[in-house]
Formats: C-alpha cells, sequence, structure tokens
C-alpha cells in the first residue's frame, strides 16, 4: 500500500501575525516558517501505518515555492520515504491546491491520502474535501482513530458533540485533527539521512491544471481590540461585579 | 440572486446555527431557499416552516442522507446548483465537511467562516486563528460560503407556513458508509449556543478536577470547554474544545479558568460579550482580554465561587 501525504508550508504556529502597513497582506517578513501542526499529524500517521507493517511507501507532497523543500526535508526526516515538490511562485487557493495534488494522485495512485483538516494560515479547511471531490475518492475528515483493512478504512472522526465513525472505500481521504496521534521530533541521524532521499521538484505549469485565482485580497486588518477591564480583589467582588455590574448572571 | 441554504438537522431538529446562516444570507439578498436532506424529517421541515426569512423549503426525505455523508450530500446539493447563485452552509463540521466537496464539483474557490457580508460578492474572514481579519471578494460566478455562527444573529421563528417542494434523491456515490455515532449526553447547553460558557486549562490539573467547573455550570445552567492545552493532556474529550481548530464561541458571560490565553484559544471565544479569568498568574495573557479577571489559586477560587451562587 502507498499513502500520499499532502502538506503546507506555512508561518510556525508560535508566530503572531500582524497586517502589513499598507494593509495588503500579513507581514511574513523574516518570520519562522514550519509544517502545518496537522500535516505533522497526518505524515506522523502515515509513518505509524508503515512502521506497523501496513504500507510499503510515504509520499510527502507539496505545492508553493523553492523554500518549501525545507519542509519536506523535515518530511523526510520523519519518515516519509520520498518527497514531491510542485513548485509555484504564486500562493495558491485550496481549489487550485487541490487540483494540483489530484495530478499527483493519477501519476502515483496511493491507496490513502492523508491531510491536515486545515492549514493554521488561511484556516480554509478544504483541500482534503476539495481532492475527494475532485477524484471521486471517500473522505472522513477530523480523525481521531484509523483503522486499516483490505479494501477499507474505518475512520473515528470528530465531530460537533461527539465521534462518529465512517467505513470508506479505498481509495480514501483522510483529514486530521489533533488528537489522532503525538509526532515525533526528527533525530540526528534520520535528518541526515533525509538529505539522500529522493525529491522531485516538477513546476506547476507542467501538471497542466487551471491554477488561477477566483479570490482577491483587498485587506487585512487587525480584529478589533479588546480592552483589559478591572481585577478583581475577590470571588466576593467578581460575583457583586457579575450580578451588578455586567448583569449576566441572575 | 437565488440563495440555498444547507440545513443542518439532526433529522429531528434543526441544529441552531442554521438559524445564524439564514441571517447572513439575509444580508445577501431576500430569495432564500432552505435544503432540508435527512430521513424521517418531518419535525425538522415544520420546524424550518416557521424560519423568518425563508421564501422556500427543498425537502429531499430519503434513507441516504439519513447520516449526512459528504459524499451523498455533495451530489444531491451540485444537482439542484444551477437555480442558485449562492450556496451557504453553516461553518460546523458539519459545514466544513461537507461544502467544499461541493465547490470542488462546481469549480467554485469556497470562502470560509465570513464574520460579515460587505456587499454581494465581498466578506470577510479571520486568518492566521484571528490574528488578522481579511477582505475577501470572490470572483466565481456562483458564491459557496460558510457562516461563523457566532458573527451572526439566529433569525426568529415568525413565518407562517413557508411552502414546503419535494426533490429527488440523487444516485447513492455508494463510496462510504456510516457505521456508528456516539454523542456526548448531556443536560447542559450546546457550547456554542449556551449564553454562559466555563472552560478549563491546564491549570486543572487533571480531569477529575473539571468536577469543579461542572457544579458551577449546572448553578449558572452554563456549558462547559476547554483549552487545546486540557484536551492534549487527555482532561476531557475534544469536543469541548474552544479554538482556532476547536469551537468558536461568543456567549455573555464566558469564564476562563486555569487558561494563560494562548492566541489559539482567544480566536475561540473573545467575541464574548464579558469575559473573565481566574489564573493565579498574574502575567498571563488571558487578563489582557478579560472584563474581570481574580487572581487567585482556581482550587480554592472555583469552590468559593460555587458556594455564593
Amino acid at each position: 500500500m502507498k499513502i500520499l501525504v499532502p502538506l503546507k508550508r506555512v508561518v510556525d504556529y508560535n508566530v503572531k501575525v500582524r497586517p502589513l502597513p499598507d494593509n495588503t497582506n500579513v507581514d511574513l517578513n523574516n518570520v519562522k516558517m514550519s509544517v502545518n501542526p496537522f500535516c505533522e499529524i497526518a505524515l506522523e500517521e502515515a509513518v505509524r501505518i508503515k512502521e506497523a507493517g501496513n504500507a510499503e511507501e510515504v509520499i510527502a507532497v507539496t505545492v508553493g515555492k523553492s523554500e518549501s523543500q525545507e519542509q519536506l526535508r523535515t518530511a523526510l526526516a520523519l519518515g516519509a520515504d520520498r518527497a514531491i515538490l510542485v513548485e509555484t511562485e504564486s500562493l495558491l487557493e485550496p481549489l487550485a491546491i487541490a487540483k494540483v495534488i489530484s495530478k499527483v494522485v493519477e501519476e502515483e495512485n496511493p491507496d490513502l491520502i492523508i491531510l491536515g483538516k486545515q492549514a493554521i494560515d488561511g484556516d480554509n479547511n478544504q483541500t482534503g474535501q476539495m481532492l475527494g471531490a475532485l477524484l471521486d475518492y471517500p473522505q472522513a475528515t477530523n480523525a481521531s482513530e484509523v483503522m486499516l483493512d483490505d479494501s477499507s478504512v474505518t475512520v473515528t472522526r470528530e465531530i460537533d458533540g461527539g465521534l462518529q465513525t465512517l467505513k470508506l472505500n479505498k481509495p480514501a481521504i483522510v483529514t486530521t485533527d489533533l488528537r489522532l496521534n503525538e509526532p515525533r521530533y526528527a533525530s540526528l541521524p534520520n535528518i541526515m539521512k533525509a538529505k539522500k532521499k529522493e525529491l522531485t521538484v516538477k513546476n506547476v505549469t507542467e501538471l497542466g491544471v487551471d491554477v488561477n485565482p477566483r479570490t482577491e485580497l483587498l485587506s487585512v486588518e487587525l480584529p478589533p481590540s479588546r480592552d483589559a477591564g478591572i481585577i478583581v480583589e475577590s470571588v466576593d467582588e467578581l460575583v457583586d461585579k457579575l450580578k451588578n455590574e455586567a448583569k449576566v448572571i441572575g | 440572486m437565488s440563495i440555498l441554504v444547507i440545513a443542518e438537522h439532526d433529522n429531528t431538529n434543526l441544529k441552531g446555527a442554521t438559524l445564524n446562516t439564514v441571517a447572513a444570507a439575509k444580508e445577501i439578498g431576500s430569495d432564500i431557499t432552505l435544503l432540508v436532506a435527512g430521513s424521517n424529517t418531518a419535525s425538522v421541515i415544520s420546524e424550518a416552516q416557521q424560519l423568518n426569512g425563508i421564501t422556500k423549503i427543498l425537502s429531499c426525505d430519503n434513507d441516504l442522507y439519513k447520516n449526512s455523508l459528504a459524499e451523498e450530500l455533495s451530489n444531491l446539493v451540485v444537482s439542484l446548483a444551477s437555480s442558485f447563485s449562492y450556496i451557504l452552509a453553516p461553518a460546523t463540521t458539519f459545514g466544513k465537511n461537507l461544502l467544499p466537496r461541493i465547490s470542488a464539483k462546481l469549480d467554485v474557490q469556497q470562502i470560509s467562516d465570513i464574520i460579515s457580508v460587505e456587499s454581494e460578492d465581498t466578506f470577510k474572514r479571520p486568518i492566521y486563528a484571528g490574528s488578522c481579519i481579511a477582505t475577501v471578494k470572490s470572483n466565481d460566478a456562483v458564491k459557496l460560503i460558510t457562516v461563523r455562527s457566532t458573527a451572526f444573529d439566529p433569525v426568529a421563528n415568525d413565518n407562517s407556513d413557508v411552502p414546503v417542494e419535494s426533490v429527488d434523491a440523487s444516485t447513492s456515490a455508494n463510496i462510504s458508509e456510516f457505521v456508528s455515532e456516539e454523542l456526548a449526553k448531556s443536560d447542559r447547553p450546546e457550547l456554542t449556543s449556551a449564553n454562559i460558557v466555563i472552560s478549563g486549562g491546564r491549570g486543572m490539573q487533571s480531569g477529575d478536577n473539571f468536577h469543579l467547573l461542572d457544579s458551577i455550570a449546572d448553578k449558572l445552567g452554563a456549558a462547559v470547554g476547554a483549552s487545546r492545552a486540557a484536551v492534549d493532556a487527555g482532561f476531557v474529550p475534544n469536543d469541548y474544545q474552544v479554538g482556532q481548530t476547536g469551537k468558536i464561541v461568543a456567549p455573555d458571560l464566558y469564564i476562563a479558568v486555569g487558561i494563560s490565553g494562548a492566541i489559539q484559544h482567544l480566536a475561540g471565544m473573545k467575541d464574548s460579550k464579558v469575559i473573565v479569568a481566574i489564573n493565579k498568574d498574574e502575567d498571563a495573557p488571558i487578563f489582557q482580554v478579560s472584563d474581570y479577571g481574580l487572581v487567585s489559586d482556581l482550587f480554592t477560587a472555583l469552590p468559593e465561587l460555587d458556594s455564593k451562587l
């Protein structure tokens, strides 16, 4: 079995992102970039499936600038067998990314595709589902447990109010939620080994898909700020304020 | 400009987020159709017929849609899509799961999680865990949108009798099947619709200690939530999680207990009307957004608060 893990280079989750002074976009100058945390969980799951003897190959793929090779090397150090960068200078929208990855799927024919449920930059939560639609593969989003058998994959999903379990025909799409696993750290020997693993670079134009933007970003602003209130001295004062000043409890 | 709103329901009741989604649709236009697809949905339909602002209900009552499988529902919505210039769904796990599948089939770049309607093609939405607000214009002929429910007040139930039209089911995709569902049973209100929410963080130290919050929640009629740290530590299930990757809440009163206030948590609750923070670390960032802060050990403050309510 072959597993494809599409992943994304994003601003590190510890970075506090701000708009550019002219409000045309967010300021990404000199900020730390990382693998999107949900994509790390996706990769970890794929590597664990391989380690359990249920897959032969894990392929990491990303769509982005040349610098995204850094994140693919990280993926290789974490256990991916090889990596593919589909290079583009423009920042693609989720639909375009899904189209590009669907072409990679057609070439690689994986049995399972595991992605993060969302990237923490755009917070769109779209790419996995769109890929499912383009390929007519079944999907299980927000996975907290993945179980494989010969022809299907059974996935427990985190939904509002609880858990739902679905059974999908393979090939299938799974997107990861937080509790699926806890990703490992790359060891130094594995980081060294990763430098020798295969990383293929192709240009997005080779794939012949329409990646033109459908939306325009008109402006990026800070959200309305919320002023700090007061520090109360005691529980009594707190209860009094909530009853008589804010009037939010009876 | 006809608008299709996809109703979220459990085959018995309409989910609250549907009402907020209709409210967002009303800001776009007035020709609003609600799609109720499910199995034995009579009670959902009669509830929906009372909703203010909708002109028509499309009902597709078929076992195929009983469990809201995205593979099946997306085929149905795509078959109906040609009559509409907008398709909206709530930005809940239901809508987030379903709408991108429809968008890709219609070759549309969806706009996720809108918090305002600026014009017929321009919307605001939070990005980077709400650190920034993006204003986005859609150039697609059809707009597919998920709606953040806390940003729109729900429509009222004051309509008399919205007409219902039945539509045929689509052919089954037959590539996925529902196995089971395990829904948390609680007498408390749902997190996303509660007027009061009390949440615990890593400072709670264990899942057992959440009973300190439960007791206060029961007195206040509040829902109980948690930070990602508390979920990661295994104190409580993931469906308690408030934040960027969990639930977005905006109650009248939000009480954050033992929560430091990471940006990812603030993203899920900072639109609450009144925020109370209880934390023993006076430098915790949560105090920068709280209306009332109490610097105190939660293990002394919570029992005292409980006894005084």
